[in-house]
C-alpha cells in the first residue's frame, strides 16, 4: 500500500476545515438590481437555507408567472449537508488509513459531489425559469428567466449577477487542493 | 428743427427717467448662488427643514439648501391624501371637547432637545386656534399625540421646550376666563386670566401630560422661549396688551410704553406643584394618542388640571419691562443673553441673565403687576440695538457671536453682535419677513451656515397664480461676513417658525415599512387565507389584504343599502415604499394609503343599490390598475347572501 506523502497528510484537515466554513457562510449568491431596487436585491443560498431577499423576490415572482421560493421546497438542504459530513468524515479515515488510493477515491468523490450539485442547481435554475404559470399576467414571446449558473444575465428590468459566496471559494479551494494533492501524490509515486 | 430737437429732447428725457429705475430684487442675488443651492440628481439635502403649515393646520418638511418639498405631515387637519382624519384609527387624533375639530392654524415648531441639542426624537407643534400641542415622531414621521389645552385660548406661546425637553410650553394669546363661566366681556380685568401651561414630556415613550398651570393677569402672550445653561430654570414669554385692551386692540393695546417678558422660574414651579401649592380645578380636556402597535388613536377626555397662583408662589414670576408691545422672545446660545423684539419699537432691547438674577436678589422693582413684581428696566438690561430696522419681529442666533433679527415693516434681516450690540449687516427680503431660521439657531449649538426668511408677501417672486399666492421662504449663506441671498422657493399653507436639523440625525433612523408580525390591530388580516367578510347586524366588517397586485377579497356581495361597511386593509409587503391605496366609488369619506405591514379602516355607508368598484389609488407596480375590485350594493331586504372571494369565476364555480 503506497502510503500518503506528508502533503497529502496536511491536506486533509485543510480540505476538512474548508469545507466546515458551509455551515458558516453562504455558498452562493444571486444578487440582483433593477431601477426599482438601487439598493439590489440579493439572495444568498446556504448549504441548508436560502436568506437574503427572498421574500421581496418572491413577492415580483407573480408578475412573470415564477413560483415562488420556499426552504422546504428543496430536498438539496437535507441531502447537500448529509453528503458534505459523510465526505468529511471519509477525510478521517483518509488521514488514518494514510494510503494513496484512498485519497483518489476521496478526491473522485469529492468531484461527484460537486458535479451533482452543479447539475442540481442548474436544473432548478432551469425549472425556475421555464416553468412559468401560463396564466402569468406578463408573458413575453421566447422569453425564460433561468438565472445565470455562474456570471451576468439580464432579465427584463432586473440584471443578475450569480456567483460563489464566502463558503462557495472555501468549497471550490478545497477542490483546487484535493486536484493539486492528487497529482502531486501521483507523481510522487 | 427746432421742432425735431425738442423730440429728441423728448426721447433723451424718456431714457433718462428709464434708466433711474428704482433698485430691484434681482440685483440681489451673486452670481454663485446657483451652485451654493443646487443639489445634484441622486445627492440629499443637508439639513431637513421643518416649516409650520399656519391656517393649513399641517408641517412641511423642506430639505435645505435645495428648498426641494420632500413631505406634507397631516397633523391639525385632515388630509384626505392618505386618510389622516378620516380613517377609523386617526379620527380620534383630531377629536377635542367640542367634538372633532379637523382643521387648525399651526404657527410653530421645536425639535426635541437633550442638553440643549437636538436629538432627532420628536417635532412639536401647536395649534393656535383650537389650543392644542402635538408631538411628531421622527422616524415615521406620523402624529403620534395630541393634548388640548384647557383654561387657554390662542394657544400661541408655544410648543417651546427645555434644555432637555422636560416641558413643552403653551401660552395664552387671547386671555378668557378660566372655566366657563358666563361674564360680560367688558368685566375683562377681574375675569380673565392667561395661563402658562407647563407640558411634562416622559423622557423614554414621549407622552405629554399637564403638569401645571400658572396663572396670569389678563394679558396678550406672544411667543417664548426657554432659558439655557446658566438660565436653564427659566422660561421667558413675551406679552402684550398689558393695557388689558379688550376692543380696537390695534390702538387700545398699544398705548402703554413698555409691556412685559414675563420670567418664569418653572424649577420653582415644579417644587410649588409638588409640594401642594396649586389648586387642582375641574377643565376637561382630549388628550389623543396614536398606539404604534395597534395603529389606532384613542382619545381620552381628561378632567383636572393644576393652577399654580403666583400669589401663592413667590419668586416664581416676574415682569420685565419690554418696549413697544414685544413680538419675539428668544435666547441667545449661551443662555446669558434675551432678546426682546418690541415690534412697534425703534430699538432691540437685549436683556441679561445674570442682571435679572441680582436685580430679584436686590429687589430692584419698580412696583408690580397684578401682585407680581416688574423688575426696573435698567436693571435687567444688557443694551440696546440702536437703529436697527423697522418692525422687529424674531431673533435666532449663528453661535460665533452674533444675533439676526427679521424686521417685518423694514423687510430685511439685520445681523448684529451681541457682544458690543453694533449692527454688522443688513440684507432685503421679498417681502416682509415674519419668522427666521437658522438650523438649530434657537438651541446651544446653532449651525450657522444658512438662514431661511418666511416672508408674508410675495407678489412678484414667482409665476402669478391669480390673487392667491404662495408664501415665499428665501435661503440666505452666513458663513460669510456679509449674508448672501441664495434661494427663493415657494412654500404652503402660512410658515411661521420653523425647525431645521442636520439630515444625519435623523435620516437613517427611518423606518422604511412596519413588522406585520407586530401589527396588533384588531381587525388585521394576517395574509390572504384571513380575509372575510363578517356581518353583524348591519355592521359589515371587510378583512381585506392588499399586495401587489390584487385586493383580497376583490367581490363582496350580500351588502345592503345602509349597511355600515367597514373595510379594514392590510398591507401585506414587507418592502420599502410599497404603499396601497384603497378608495371606494362614492365614497363621501376619503380614501386610505396604507403603508407595508398596517392596517388601515375605512367607513363606507352606501345610499344607493349598486355596484360599487374599489381599487387601489397608489400606483404600485406594474399591474396597478388591474388592483381592483367590486362590491355588490342591494336594496334592504333583498335576498343575496353574504359572499366573497378572490378569483373565483362563474366557471371555476361550476367546475367544483
Ligand atoms: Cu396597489
Amino acid at each position: 500500500m503506497k502510503r500518503l506523502t506528508k502533503a497529502g497528510l496536511i491536506s486533509i484537515p485543510i480540505v476538512v476545515l474548508f469545507l466546515s466554513t458551509l455551515w458558516l457562510a453562504p455558498m452562493w449568491r444571486i444578487d440582483m438590481r433593477a431601477p426599482q431596487y438601487p439598493d439590489g436585491l440579493s439572495m444568498q443560498i446556504w448549504i441548508n437555507d436560502v436568506k437574503g431577499d427572498v421574500p421581496i423576490i418572491n413577492g415580483l415572482n407573480h408578475y412573470i408567472g415564477m413560483k415562488t421560493i420556499h426552504r422546504d421546497d428543496f430536498r438539496e438542504f437535507v441531502f447537500m449537508p448529509i453528503a458534505i459530513v459523510l465526505f468529511m468524515a471519509g477525510g478521517v479515515l483518509v488521514f488514518l488509513l494514510k494510503s494513496k488510493r484512498a485519497y483518489y477515491i476521496w478526491t473522485a468523490a469529492f468531484l461527484v459531489i460537486a458535479l451533482c450539485s452543479f447539475t442540481d442547481f442548474y436544473l432548478w435554475e432551469y425549472n425556475y425559469g421555464h416553468n412559468l404559470d401560463p396564466n402569468a399576467p406578463i408573458k413575453v414571446p421566447g422569453m425564460s428567466y433561468q438565472p445565470p449558473l455562474l456570471g451576468y444575465k439580464k432579465l427584463l428590468n432586473f440584471e443578475v449577477l450569480s456567483q460563489p459566496d464566502l463558503a462557495g471559494w472555501f468549497y471550490c479551494a478545497a477542490g483546487v487542493v484535493l486536484t493539486v494533492i492528487t497529482f502531486y501524490e501521483w507523481k510522487k509515486k | 428743427m427746432k421742432r425735431l430737437s425738442l423730440m429728441l429732447g423728448l426721447v433723451a428725457a424718456t431714457a433718462a427717467m428709464q434708466s433711474c429705475k428704482m433698485k430691484t430684487a434681482a440685483t440681489a442675488v451673486q452670481g454663485d448662488a446657483a451652485s451654493k443651492t443646487y443639489v445634484a440628481p441622486g445627492k440629499y439635502d443637508e439639513y431637513y427643514n421643518f416649516v409650520s403649515g399656519g391656517f393649513n393646520g399641517q408641517v412641511s418638511v423642506y430639505g435645505l439648501p435645495s428648498g426641494r418639498l420632500l413631505k406634507v405631515i397631516p397633523v391639525f387637519s385632515v388630509f384626505p391624501e392618505n386618510g389622516y382624519g378620516y380613517s377609523e384609527e386617526t379620527k380620534a387624533m383630531l377629536n377635542t371637547t367640542n367634538g372633532s375639530i379637523p382643521w387648525d392654524d399651526q404657527h410653530h415648531l421645536d425639535l426635541s432637545q437633550t442638553n440643549g441639542e437636538q436629538d432627532g426624537r420628536w417635532l412639536f407643534a401647536n395649534a393656535n386656534n383650537t389650543p392644542r400641542i402635538a408631538r411628531i415622531d421622527l422616524t415615521t414621521f406620523k402624529t403620534m399625540e395630541i393634548l388640548q389645552i384647557p383654561n387657554s385660548a390662542g394657544n400661541h406661546s408655544s410648543p417651546f421646550i427645555t434644555e432637555n425637553t422636560e416641558y413643552v410650553v403653551a401660552g395664552t394669546r387671547f386671555s378668557v376666563p378660566l372655566g366657563s363661566e358666563d361674564v360680560p366681556i367688558s368685566s375683562f380685568k377681574e375675569n380673565f386670566h392667561s395661563t402658562a401651561s407647563f407640558i411634562s414630556v416622559d423622557k423614554n415613550s414621549g407622552k405629554m401630560d399637564i403638569a401645571f398651570q400658572i396663572v396670569l393677569p389678563g394679558m396678550n402672550l406672544d411667543l417664548s422661549h426657554a432659558g439655557k445653561g446658566p438660565s436653564h430654570d427659566w422660561f421667558f414669554f413675551s406679552s402684550y396688551n398689558t393695557e388689558q385692551a379688550y376692543t380696537l386692540l390695534e390702538v387700545n393695546a398699544s398705548q402703554k410704553d413698555k409691556d412685559y417678558i414675563v420670567a418664569v422660574n418653572w424649577k420653582k414651579a415644579e417644587e410649588y406643584a409638588k409640594a401642594g401649592k396649586g389648586k387642582k380645578v375641574s377643565a376637561p380636556y382630549a388628550h389623543n394618542t396614536y398606539d404604534e402597535h395597534t395603529q389606532t388613536a384613542t382619545s381620552v377626555i381628561e378632567n383636572e388640571v393644576l393652577l399654580l397662583d403666583p400669589k401663592d408662589c413667590p419668586d416664581m414670576v416676574y415682569m420685565i419691562p419690554c418696549p413697544k408691545s414685544p413680538h419675539g422672545c428668544d435666547i441667545d446660545p449661551s443662555g446669558e443673553y434675551i432678546v426682546g423684539s418690541g415690534k412697534l419699537a425703534a430699538l432691540i432691547p437685549v436683556f441679561s441673565f445674570s442682571k435679572i438674577t441680582k436685580a430679584i436678589g436686590d429687589k430692584q422693582f419698580e412696583g408690580d403687576f397684578k401682585g407680581i413684581p416688574i423688575l426696573k428696566y435698567e436693571s435687567a438690561l444688557y443694551g440696546e440695538v440702536q437703529k436697527p430696522g423697522l418692525g422687529p419681529l424674531h431673533t435666532e442666533f449663528d453661535g460665533r457671536g452674533n444675533a439676526y433679527t427679521s424686521m417685518f415693516l423694514s423687510s430685511e434681516v439685520v445681523k448684529w453682535s451681541l457682544k458690543d450690540l453694533k449692527v454688522l449687516d443688513r440684507a432685503p427680503t421679498y417681502y416682509s419677513v415674519g419668522h427666521l431660521m437658522i438650523p438649530g439657531g434657537d438651541t446651544k449649538k446653532p449651525a450657522g451656515k444658512y438662514l431661511v426668511a418666511y416672508n408674508k408677501i410675495t407678489k412678484d417672486r414667482f409665476l402669478p397664480t391669480g390673487p392667491e399666492l404662495a408664501q415665499s421662504a428665501q435661503l440666505y449663506d452666513i458663513s460669510g461676513d456679509k449674508m448672501q441671498l441664495v434661494l427663493d422657493y415657494p412654500t404652503f399653507g402660512e410658515p411661521h417658525y420653523a425647525q431645521a436639523c442636520a439630515a444625519s440625525l435623523i435620516k437613517d433612523k427611518q423606518v422604511k415599512f412596519f413588522d406585520i408580525n407586530k401589527n396588533k390591530h384588531s381587525y388585521v388580516a394576517m395574509g390572504e387565507k384571513n380575509a372575510k367578510v363578517v356581518r353583524q347586524g348591519n355592521r359589515v366588517d371587510v378583512y381585506m389584504t392588499a399586495i401587489r397586485s390584487h385586493l383580497t377579497p376583490d367581490n363582496i356581495e350580500g351588502v345592503y343599502v345602509g349597511d355600515e361597511v367597514y373595510f379594514h386593509v392590510t398591507n401585506l409587503e414587507q418592502d420599502w415604499d410599497i404603499p396601497h391605496g384603497f378608495a371606494i366609488k362614492n365614497n363621501p369619506n376619503a380614501e386610505l394609503l396604507i403603508m407595508p405591514g398596517e392596517t388601515v379602516t375605512l367607513k363606507f355607508v352606501p345610499e344607493k343599490q349598486g355596484i360599487y368598484p374599489f381599487y387601489c389609488t397608489d400606483f404600485c407596480s406594474a399591474l396597478h390598475q388591474e388592483m381592483s375590485g367590486y362590491l355588490r350594493v342591494s336594496p334592504k331586504g333583498a335576498n343575496v347572501p353574504l359572499k366573497f372571494g378572490t378569483g373565483e369565476t362563474a366557471e371555476t364555480v361550476a367546475a367544483k
